[in-house]
């Protein structure tokens, strides 16, 4: 009899020394202006810092409600006492009309269908516990978040079988990958419970296309499938097509009701003001789920992740104030299209080009695979090292996403000060010339290796995961 | 194919009716002093109502640490950005520091070797996780917690094996009854990973004895891979002696334990119960195995506490002062009540197990059954709830062997109230007598016992986790 469970050993093994190794150098020399210039700038963390002053000013105007304070009353005793796991009435409505909000009105959410959580890392696990079980398996399209190998499949024992996207139609999802991946799962004896996608996605940071949309519904339709769809960055889409939500996509199509359990009923949304908000360290996530078996399952399952009613209280005053909303989510999409510009311009001075169809998130999904010294994993490993010592950058590398084709690495634009921007893209510009310069001078070899696999037990790793997002 | 997981779809299976129906009845008729005094107090809750005056006066001597200021300056943005599951060094520092102030300072705790988590739910699972799985089992002292069937089996595949404990000597753990247990999962073919106990008990409101936690780690010590957890959430209400111990105290006296001992000892806290904050979610699993550490930290993304709710109690439990004061004049007020509601049951003629600390009184009533059953003891319930117009917790609901016992809590509520309900409480026993009395049919028969299966974790009501 082992001492302790499996769950708790096999985390340490196989712990994966390189993406530690990134965290751990850029802790040992983290950039800063002024103590250390020659630092490495951090472009790995997925955060949200660029609309804190919308906050702050907020906040300064409304000193009660921190303070615990409704109608200058002190309601200290009762937030105190709330623990109740259905959450804050008050906060669950100002939440769900920023959400409608967020998608411009066009669908709306019930309160008593939202179950609110402890971010959306407990909201995700807990779909899995409500949907799915040992020898099932969800279906994600890569590249993915490399988070989602813990939140889905650590405690739960969930599968997850990838669904193959390519850059030759900048990774969106085909019918046949979609097929694929369900005869992959087949193979291996997994019964498939549904596909799970972020949208936005992340690391690609583009929206999900109607037609994606649409061939997902039609996909789940007869296979009494569930959908999950994590709109985590549903507020950060700044450009062109604009954000559709599968919620939307329901509400159009009318071919939804005759199957033997609705599709209503099987489509999840997953929400969190992490990204969006820039509160990561507040912990506010929510399910959202027509379905009221699901709904009642993760209410109960939510005692395991609470949120804090202190919290829940301060965003639903904030939240509340339409004026500081509206204007919040257009200042917040102006200035990240913005940074997005400058990170875009930027690499394209380093002749660096990113997905063209990039159009939300936090971050920038980066073609370097020109600069691979051969279309392999291992050439990818080397230039990332390259970038994380010499270059002095904490990027990314798509294989950690599960991405099928070497080269592409997500580098996050929103996490820290213009300045620094530019010296990130200066840094780089630098190092592309000279590398140009070696690759002219050196003899030059065309051998291509043969991809191989690059395995990574991500749940295995050991630094701060949930921060990549 | 199912449509839901076996465990999304189980936990609405038995619905325990009845425990709904007091929850219910509470809720359609809550009693008020103003708009509704006829109406059902709530005595189910364990909630600590009785010293927010002391946190409010220190959060008003400290308007800064609310607002987000620290020295005058805004840290809105740090915190906001804050979620790193080792915690905020400064909130687990002021924390290990209260856990040692509320243990005399006898033994001291390790910042590094302390986990946050979302509550004491969010730990005790967490732990169940990472020290147990399906074919393995905890055993646990009845009466316990009813919570613990969901936080430590629903999820987890893990189950609990009922250690039991008697009326006959205050429902203390013996060595029989412990040996009885382990015999009892391999029977059921289950290997024992450990043992579990709540010390202050919930629902017996007593500290575990010396011998007790000897006992305890007499027992694991002999086998091999056992751990033993102490949740020890209520070990801020200790209002009288013999005082609190804890297991941490106990390893440090005894100088035949291993360090691989210390390895299988772990500890559970949270500020719900001491501080009265359960809305705030924070609880804490503190172990000094390096390994369980590391697995809880990571897991601990799953119910990581608020770092607004970090940084306020950092401040709060980092004044010594305020500190010192709020435990002490927290204890003097428990007890108090604890004596009201103990000397106000005696006067109906009801006494309760002896207790030291917790939220609530053991109350024997089975007296007042009519026969030695907890069908008997359901009757009671009913009555209580609806003729006498209380919310208690029956014995039942906490895997008790014995009928007839009831958690009756005195700390959710104000002293007109309480004394209100042992008014009722009162003339509710006065009025059985008189019917026993008169009543032809009251015959000393004892039904043989028969065992309640209640599932718990499949109860549907809502409130589950305020019953602690």
């Amino acid at each position: 009899m082992k001492l302790l469970s499996t769950k708790a050993t096999c985390n340490s093994h196989g712990q994966d020394s390189s993406y530690f190794l990134g965290w751990q150098e850029y802790e040992k020399n983290p950039y800063d202006e002024v103590m250390n210039p020659e630092g490495i700038i951090q472009m790995g963390l997925a955060e949200n810092q660029l609309s804190f002053d919308l906050i702050e000013s907020w906040l300064d105007k409304n000193p009660d409600v921190p303070g615990f304070k409704s109608n200058g009353k002190s309601i200290f005793r009762e937030l105190a006492l709330f623990q109740d796991y259905h959450g804050l009435p008050s906060f669950k409505k100002e939440l769900v009309d920023f959400m409608a909000e967020i998608r411009g009105n066009k669908v709306t959410f019930d309160p008593n269908h939202i179950v609110l959580t402890a971010g959306s890392t407990p909201a995700n696990e807990t779909l899995m516990f409500c949907l799915a079980e040992k020898g099932e398996a969800f279906l994600l399209p890569t590249p993915y978040y490399p988070g989602f190998d813990r939140d889905l499949k650590w405690r739960t024992g969930v599968e997850i079988v990838p669904i193959q996207c390519t850059s030759s139609n900048n990774f969106q999802i085909t019918e046949p990958a979609l097929q694929q991946a369900y005869q992959d799962a087949k193979k291996r004896n997994l019964r498939v419970k549904g596909v799970l996608v972020t949208n936005p996605s992340n690391p690609l940071g583009t929206t999900m296309s109607r037609s994606e949309l649409n061939l997902l519904i039609d996909f789940i339709k007869d296979k009494n499938m569930h959908l999950i769809s994590d709109e985590i960055y549903s507020g950060t889409v700044y450009s062109s097509p604009g954000f559709v939500s599968v919620m939307e996509i329901l509400k159009e199509r009318n071919d939804l009701k005759d199957c033997d359990v609705p599709v209503g009923d099987r489509v999840h949304v997953v929400y969190s003001l992490s990204k969006d908000l820039g509160l990561p360290g507040f912990r506010v996530g929510a399910i959202y789920s027509e379905n009221e078996v699901v709904v009642g399952a993760a209410t109960k399952m939510s005692s395991f992740g609470l949120v804090s009613s202190q919290t829940q209280y301060l965003l639903s005053a904030m939240l509340g104030d339409k004026k500081f909303t509206k204007n919040y989510i257009s200042e917040n999409q102006k200035r990240l299209k913005r940074r997005q510009r400058m990170l875009v311009s930027g690499l394209q001075k380093a002749g660096i080009s990113c997905l063209k169809t990039n159009n939300a998130g936090l971050f920038c999904w980066v073609d370097m695979s020109h600069l691979l010294h051969s279309n392999t994993f291992e050439a990818e490993m080397d230039l990332w090292k390259k970038i994380l010592y010499e270059v002095r950058l904490n990027i990314s590398p798509g294989a950690s996403c599960h991405c099928t084709e070497p080269g592409w690495f997500r580098m996050c634009f929103a996490n820290m000060s213009e300045d620094t921007l530019n010296l990130a893209m200066k840094r780089l510009k630098a190092f592309v010339a000279a590398e140009s310069n070696d690759n002219a001078c050196s003899k030059r070899t065309s051998r291509r290796k043969s991809l191989s696999n690059w395995v990574f037990r991500l749940s295995s790793r050991d630094h701060r995961e949930q921060e990549e997002r």
